[in-house]
């Protein structure tokens, strides 16, 4: 087991603060802001933003349902498309999705707060709606098994179950909603909205969970195979790369991924401690998300160091600039080497004609703590039989896997980005094509 | 610097805008707030024989967009619920300490001859009334007891009440008249057979502005019960526009001054009743929507507009679009126009195209550009209609383009596409 505890720890701020991780990053919109900003929406005529969204939102419909006090119509025009467009709503990158083609950009170069917009509307309803909006077809006696319960196993879910399908998710967790509820900082999911979201998608009825159910434990594909009559598989990526330099195993090094899961499972007023140095190793969001909660938990400097350039960075330029008014130092074009008993070294790198490469010259860090986010890649353990190609699990344009009555979707495959409105999608699409098998 | 000094029915004024009798003009000391903003007069709201009137509570519902932006407005207030020497005092206080204003009383009687030369005279004899008003057209409450447009709806009484009026005393008299009629003419002409020296319209528009859908009743809500009221703001603007244009191009009307009012909200609004043929405008709604301080820009807008534009006078701009106000059968069939778009301000909304496809002649087609939609009017298509121009979100990026023809100007009735054409005589 790797040893976590930092060598130094910083002294932790108050739960309550504005600079806690576990406040709200951006707070939820007041009816004035929503009415104002609802305003702005031009209801484009096949809307440039529509294509953007990765779950094909109706965009403009919902904002206008806001601008007439439909708020109701609003978050179920949303929830029809995305079941989890809450969490989408707080998390996605919309300055690269639907925001970026905003027409408002053009002339205006703002966009209408779309994410925030989504938000609004799927709160009213997941926190004040007692009934479930989806009724749930006639039943049709068909058994669906889902293996994990993330965003693409609860969107597949959830859909199988309103196609009148009996749903079993399996999930390895003790909680469900996979990265919703593991991997996202808290400052995007405060108030604990990712069980709350959790509690709203399984309320459609027809879904059961059963939780430290994990595949290659006490699941087996070909029992599942033979007592479903279809799999869903939305098992995530479970395994971190490694930075494989020397150092690697020193106390207070350790897993970005990790450490958000123990900063967001940690009790009510005692986060974990963060180290006073602390150097993020990444690009992606995860790095951000790891470098923003350590400077909200105390760290004193904190150092994000990619061996790319800001351009190539898998995190968005707003979420780049974020953690820089966070306090957060990044630094690119350096590669770790060797990560010493309290510091760790990078070997500067320039790109050449696409071709990355050190050149020689080192700088130290001082790093009480190392938060390794370099990515993620498929436990392929208990896959057998499953076809992987490019490292993950290879399927057909209908979500089919290469086993038969096994689908699959979410990180594990490679349908486009690893984002949760990918998964989402992926999801609902697999759901459909499992519902035309079965009903075929 | 352009004179925006006015005269209408021998009333001067520094400015063109004065406050209409409504609430902004109910006594002194909202009009001497008005007056240190800037406006260049009032109309004090109606003044009627005591004992005054008594209001309700609850009195004015709105039209919203949903941005909460003003449409229109409306309200079931009567008039001056205050007693009249009350009001006749604070008159004189007021026009004492701002001569140069114009100060124009409102007033409304019974269909009898001493109830209204005797409030006249009551008025008059303050010395400090430049005009009277005659309210002859509001719509609700008021007309229950056969005063307002009881009284505005039936041209013989109208001109009756005017004579009346011009008889008893010696100011000039304007008519104010109400759009709830047939047709605006008759009763601007039967003001004028009485001797008016102006009219001013339009008052409100009888209207349910809108319903609580709570409470089922039409707002303004009256303990579970609404009425019919007056409706004014910028939705009315352009039925007041088309009555001040037939009054000023009729024969028989032509001359008769107008004080304009409908909706007026901005400087732009001002100058297209003068365009039209008005000497001047009255306001109300705006300043209960923002406050008197709109004058401010009113004035400075008019005025830099008119230097633009090279008009020194009111009267140099007053009555300039009315000779192109004509018949439909006096419009150039002949006439061309095409809607052309331009890609470097378009924004990729897609609004022309789909209200051009799903609601007119489907004239404006899609092309795939880079990372962007291009949207081309079909000019074999498009009609001219302006729709596409109209929807676009971004000012000058639609343009209506006249085509060059040489085609003559032919007016339907010349056109030889019409059935219903009296040839010409042969030679």
């Amino acid at each position: 087991m790797t040893l976590i505890a930092p060598l130094a720890t910083a002294p932790i701020p108050a739960e309550d603060d504005r600079a806690s991780p576990y406040v709200d990053l951006s707070p939820a919109m007041t009816p004035v802001q929503a009415l104002a900003e609802s305003n702005r929406c031009l209801f484009c005529y096949d809307a440039p933003c529509i294509k953007a969204c990765p779950t094909g939102i109706d965009i403009p419909a919902f904002i206008r349902s806001i601008a007439t006090g439909n708020l109701k119509g609003a978050a179920t025009t949303i929830l029809s498309e995305n079941i989890m467009g809450g969490t989408c709503g707080r998390v996605c990158p919309t300055e690269t999705l639907c925001e970026q083609s905003c027409v408002r950009n053009r002339a205006e170069d703002r966009p209408v707060a779309i994410g925030r917009l989504q938000r609004h509307a799927t709160d009213r309803l997941i926190d004040g709606e007692p009934a479930h909006p989806f009724p749930r077809a006639a039943a049709t006696g068909k058994r669906v098994a889902v293996v994990g319960a993330g965003p693409a196993g609860l969107s597949c879910a959830h859909r199988l179950a309103t196609l009148g399908h009996e749903v079993t998710v399996f999930e390895a967790k003790a909680k469900s909603g996979g990265l919703n509820e593991y991997g996202l900082a808290p400052y995007k999911m405060a108030d604990d909205f990712a069980q709350r979201e959790v509690a709203f998608i399984l309320g459609v009825g027809g879904i059961s969970v059963e939780h430290g159910r994990k595949l290659g434990a006490d699941l087996s594909l070909d029992s599942l195979r033979a007592d479903f009559d279809a799999v869903f598989l939305g098992v995530g990526l479970g395994s971190n790369n490694r930075l494989g330099i020397p150092g690697e195993e020193r106390a207070g090094v350790e897993d970005a991924t990790a450490f958000i899961e123990r900063v967001r499972q940690a009790p009510p007023g005692q986060p974990p401690a963060v180290g006073r140095s602390v150097v993020v190793i990444g690009g992606g969001n995860t790095a951000i998300d790891a470098a923003i909660q350590a400077k909200r938990l105390g760290a004193e400097d904190v150092t994000l160091v990619y061996r790319r350039g800001r351009a190539q960075m898998g995190a968005t330029a707003w979420e780049q600039e974020l953690a820089q008014t966070e306090g957060v130092v990044i630094k690119t074009f350096a590669a770790p080497s060797v990560i010493g008993e309290t510091d760790i070294t990078f070997e500067r790198t320039r790109l050449t004609d696409g071709k990355l490469s050190g050149t020689g010259e080192t700088f130290t860090l001082q790093a009480d703590m190392v938060l390794k986010a370099v990515g993620q890649k498929l436990s392929a353990d208990a896959l057998d039989g499953l076809q992987i190609t490019g490292g993950k699990i290879a399927i057909d344009e209908a979500y089919r896997t290469t086993l038969s009555k096994v689908w699959a979707g979410g990180d594990c495959v490679a349908t486009g980005e690893d984002l949760t409105v990918q998964s989402v999608q992926d999801g609902k699409l697999a759901a459909l094509a499992i519902h035309s098998h079965l009903t075929a | 610097m352009a004179d925006l000094s006015s005269t209408i029915a021998g009333i001067r004024s520094p400015n063109p805008f004065w406050l209409a009798s409504a609430p902004p003009t109910d006594k002194a000391y909202n009009v001497v707030r008005a007056f240190k903003a800037g406006w260049g007069g009032v109309v004090w709201k109606t003044l009627g024989e005591d004992p005054p009137v008594v209001n309700v509570s609850s009195r004015y519902g709105a039209h919203l967009d949903t941005d909460r932006r003003m449409i229109g407005f409306n309200n079931i207030e009567l008039i001056s619920d205050r007693p009249l020497a009350v009001n006749l005092q604070e008159i004189i206080e007021v026009k004492r300490d701002f001569p140069d204003r114009a100060m124009v009383v409102s007033l409304m009687a019974r269909i009898e001859e001493e109830a209204w030369a005797g409030l006249a005279r009551r008025i008059a004899e303050t010395g400090a009334a430049d005009g009277l008003e005659l309210n002859l057209g509001c719509p609700h409450g008021m007309c229950e007891r056969g005063m307002g447009s009881a009284i505005g709806q039936v041209p013989e009484m109208v001109e009756q009440v005017t004579r009346w009026v011009k008889n008893a005393v010696n100011l000039p008299v304007i008519v104010k008249l109400t759009p709830n009629i047939t047709n605006i003419l008759w009763s601007a002409e039967a003001a004028k057979r009485g001797g008016a020296d102006a009219v001013s319209l339009i008052n409100t528009v009888n209207s349910i502005v809108a319903v609580d859908l709570d409470a089922m009743a039409p707002t303004p809500v009256v303990d579970g019960k609404g009425s019919h009221g007056g409706y004014c703001g910028p939705a009315v603007k352009p039925i007041a526009l088309n009555m001040v244009a037939e009054i000023a191009r009729n024969p028989d009307t032509h001359g008769l001054p107008v004080s304009g009012i409908g909706g007026i909200t901005t400087w732009r609004d001002a100058a297209e009743f003068l365009a039209l043929g008005a000497t001047n405008v009255q306001v109300c709604t705006a300043a209960m929507t923002y406050g008197f301080k709109i004058v401010e820009d009113m004035i400075g807008g008019l005025s830099n507009w008119m230097d633009e534009k090279g008009y020194r006078t009111l009267d140099e701009l007053s009555g300039r679009a009315v000779r192109n106000v004509v018949n439909w059968n006096d419009l150039n069939m002949n006439f061309s126009t095409k809607a052309v778009i331009d890609p470097a301000l378009c924004i990729d909304c897609g609004r022309c195209h789909i209200v051009c496809e799903d609601t007119s002649h489907q004239a404006i087609r899609i092309d795939a550009g880079e990372g962007r939609r291009v949207f081309t009017v079909v000019n074999e298509e498009c009609v001219g209609c302006n729709l596409c121009s109209h929807v676009c979100p971004v000012p000058d990026c639609i343009t209506m383009v006249p085509e060059q023809t040489d085609l003559p100007y032919v007016t339907w009735p010349n056109d030889a596409r019409n059935p219903m054409r009296v040839p010409e005589a042969a030679e």
